[in-house]
């Protein structure tokens, strides 16, 4: 069982390949793309496996607030961390707005991130879990 | 306009030649045409009026004068036909009409005779003792007989005086014989000569002849009349017997002279009245001299206000246009600024991405050598210290880039709400590196909290920026030196203190080190503006700039900026926009 199934999006491949291999090798499942729309791709096919997408802010085509704004609009519960470059308040405020969990700054901690991550999927976890709670409550009086 | 290259001073100097040009056409055209037509239309009225006045004035008195012939005639024609020739011829009648005329006419007529066909005075009443006298050759004596009644031209005669002659024709039994009377010189001269206008205007009568009929103590000049075209009045078109002539003509001296004639005795004379054109038009030549002295003066006026506006409009031009390229380099600077600042957040960006690669490269590394396989290697601890350093530089790297990304990023001039101690840490953070290779320590002593300021946030930058390299710039690089930056608040006002070890600033820079494009640097390495533009930022916050400066000791730069609140405002506002930013 790992600890999170996690999506990175980034354009820099080699980001990818070495971010994926230091999750992996901390227990975490990972799948890597290199753009908002075969992140968006990669959310269908898997679907809730996904818990938390890890999106690079800069990228060319589709940008991380666009795919942000289209994740969050398909798949509500996913969490989304920001990680950028570029450390203008602007576009984190706009990433908030849009419902990403919170955002770093690259280069960032393996630590902070990994913390981050995690809490994440925490949180996806207990939404999931309330609303089947939810469900059940539903359920149940009738 | 000191600080103008050499073709700006041609462009200025044509300018304000230009202007006042332009000013001196426009002014004195309008003055020019006035004065001229005014002119023209007074020297005309007024020539006019003179001309009218002398005509009448001379046809009056050329009446009078025939009148006075014509009665004197009428005298002698009256008594010719009311006596006859016996009672005529008998001395003691005579003398006795004589004194009749004179009780009645006054000493007009000097004396009476009575000639006969051959000439002789056979009757004679008067001063002189012409009792038989012969005038048998002289001239008048024949053209007398010729007609019935005759008046002379004024001639010595036998008594050696001037005078002349009225004489009647009458017949006895078909012989002609002559009532003669003589009209006393004086007496007729009166008439004449009492005509005086002015200086130089009097009055003369002539015989066709052109010889003197009266007396004039005055110089008559008689060349004028040789064509004496007067007694053609065909020659002159006009009718000199009723209108008299008016001409203008330069004497042989050359003064311009005023003739106004008129004939008198059926043409025979003419009294012509003779003035200097310039006194004539004495008035007129006045006018004309008040006149133009008032256009002098206003010409001198014009042209001294000219001068004046030209020199002024090109100063206040000089200046405006002085101003606008201190605007223009202000413009290209923060221009400029704001390039290099995309450009700074360009190249922050793009090393971004590497950096972290190789971070997280070195991270993977670190990971690895957890694995069993290393931890037996000798050089284990080595490859640790190694990757450690590495991840240390980047994080560093990251440092860097971040602050360079924040710098650049507010390149705006919107008036905002910040505060000053932050943005100095910032900007001291970025120079520290230029500090260091001058040899400088910068102290910072920012007291907390303190007000916001509401302004430009770039605009204090570079105010803050630019007294910053300015104070390391003025420390020696070799001995080094100390910059020390203060910030304290006073009721309404934040103070921020520049205080370097420096070189200092002369007392005759001192004066100018505001002044745009004055710099102490070696060509090429300053603009010039650095301060100007500080002084035009702080000026425009309603700041103040304090400068005191020892030679060899230092400077110290104080601004003064109105916080925008207090304190303790601050910091609940802070919290305030804290909250709906997040929101």
């Amino acid at each position: 069982m790992s600890i999170a199934n996690v999506l990175l999006v980034d354009d820099e491949t080699a980001f990818l390949e070495t971010m994926n291999k230091r999750l992996t090798k901390r227990n975490f499942q990972v799948k890597t793309v290199d753009s908002g729309i075969a992140a968006l791709e990669t959310l269908s096919e898997n679907g809730e496996h996904i818990e938390v997408v890890i999106l690079d802010v800069q990228m060319p085509g589709m940008d991380g607030i666009e795919t942000l704004t289209e994740i969050k609009r398909k798949y509500p519960l996913v969490e989304v961390i920001m990680l950028t470059g570029h450390a203008t308040v602007a576009s984190a405020i706009e990433g908030m707005k849009q419902g990403a969990y919170d955002y770093l700054m690259k280069p960032c901690e393996m630590e902070i991130l990994l913390t981050k991550v995690i809490e994440a999927a925490n949180k996806k976890r207990r939404h999931e879990q309330k609303i089947i709670e939810a469900r059940m409550k539903e359920i149940t009086t009738f | 306009m000191g600080n103008n290259p050499p073709d700006r001073l041609e462009y200025y100097a044509s300018l304000k030649r230009n202007i006042f040009i332009a000013v001196v056409i426009v002014s004195m055209i309008p003055l020019i045409v006035f004065g001229s037509i005014t002119r023209y239309e007074f020297h005309t009225s007024y020539a006019e009026k003179v001309r009218a006045h002398l005509s009448i004035m001379v046809k009056k008195h050329a009446q009078n004068i025939d009148t006075f012939l014509k009665e004197r005639q009428a005298n002698i024609v009256s008594l010719a036909s009311s006596y006859p020739y016996e009672q005529l011829a008998d001395n003691a009648f005579l003398a006795q009409q004589l004194t009749r005329f004179q009780k009645t006419y006054g000493p007009v007529i000097t004396d009476l005779g009575i000639i006969n066909e051959k000439g002789e005075q056979i009757s004679y009443a008067g001063p002189f003792q012409l009792k038989d006298a012969n005038y048998a050759e002289s001239e008048w004596l024949k053209q007398a007989m010729a007609s019935d009644v005759y008046t002379s031209d004024v001639f010595m005669g036998l008594r050696r005086l001037p005078h002349f002659i009225v004489a009647v024709r009458s017949l006895k039994n078909g012989t002609p014989w002559l009532l003669r009377a003589t009209i006393d010189f004086m007496a007729f001269n009166e008439l004449v000569q009492n005509i005086h206008i002015g200086k130089t205007g009097f009055a003369f009568i002539i015989n066709k002849k052109i010889e003197m009929q009266t007396d004039s103590t005055r110089s008559v000049e008689k060349n004028l009349f040789r064509d004496a075209e007067l007694f053609h009045p065909d020659k002159t078109g006009t009718d000199i017997m009723n209108e008299p002539l008016f001409q203008t003509r330069t004497s042989d001296s050359g003064k311009e002279i005023i003739y106004v004639a008129r004939l008198l005795k059926n043409g025979e004379w003419a009294l012509v009245f003779q003035q200097d054109h310039l006194d004539a038009y004495s008035e007129l030549y006045r006018a004309r001299e008040v006149s133009l002295l008032t256009l002098v003066l206003g010409g001198i006026a014009i042209v001294l206000m000219a001068a004046w506006v030209s020199r002024h409009t090109t100063i206040k031009i000089a200046k405006a246009d002085q101003e606008k390229e201190i605007m223009n380099r202000q413009v290209i600077q923060s221009g400029h600024l704001a390039s290099i600042g995309m450009l700074a957040a360009g190249i922050a960006h793009e090393i971004n991405n590497p950096v972290a690669i190789m971070v997280e490269e070195a991270g993977w590394i670190e990971d690895l050598l957890e694995d069993e396989d290393f931890k037996e290697s000798e050089n284990l601890n080595e490859f640790k210290r190694a990757l450690g350093q590495i991840r240390k530089q980047g994080i560093r790297c990251r440092n860097i880039t971040h602050k360079m990304l924040n710098f650049s990023r507010h390149s705006d001039h919107r008036v905002q709400l910040f505060n000053l101690n932050e943005l100095i840490r910032e900007i001291t953070n970025l120079s520290s590196q230029h500090a260091k290779y001058s040899n400088v320590t910068i102290e910072l002593n920012l007291t907390e909290p303190l007000s916001s300021i509401k302004a430009s946030q770039t605009e204090m930058e570079q105010v803050i920026f630019n007294l910053l390299n300015n104070a390391i710039d003025a420390i020696d690089k070799k001995e080094g030196g100390k910059v020390r930056i203060h910030t304290w608040q006073d009721d309404s006002m934040i103070h921020f203190e520049v205080q370097d070890t420096g070189s200092g600033i002369s007392e005759a820079n001192l004066k100018r080190i505001f002044d745009p494009f004055f710099s102490t640097k070696p060509t090429g390495q300053g603009t010039g503006l650095g301060l100007s533009i500080c002084y035009g930022i702080v000026q425009k916050m309603n700041g103040q700039i304090v400068v005191e400066s020892t030679l060899e000791k230092g400077s110290r730069f104080e601004i003064s900026l109105p916080a925008a609140e207090s304190p303790e405002e601050t910091e609940t506002k802070t919290t305030k926009t804290t909250g709906s930013m997040t929101s």
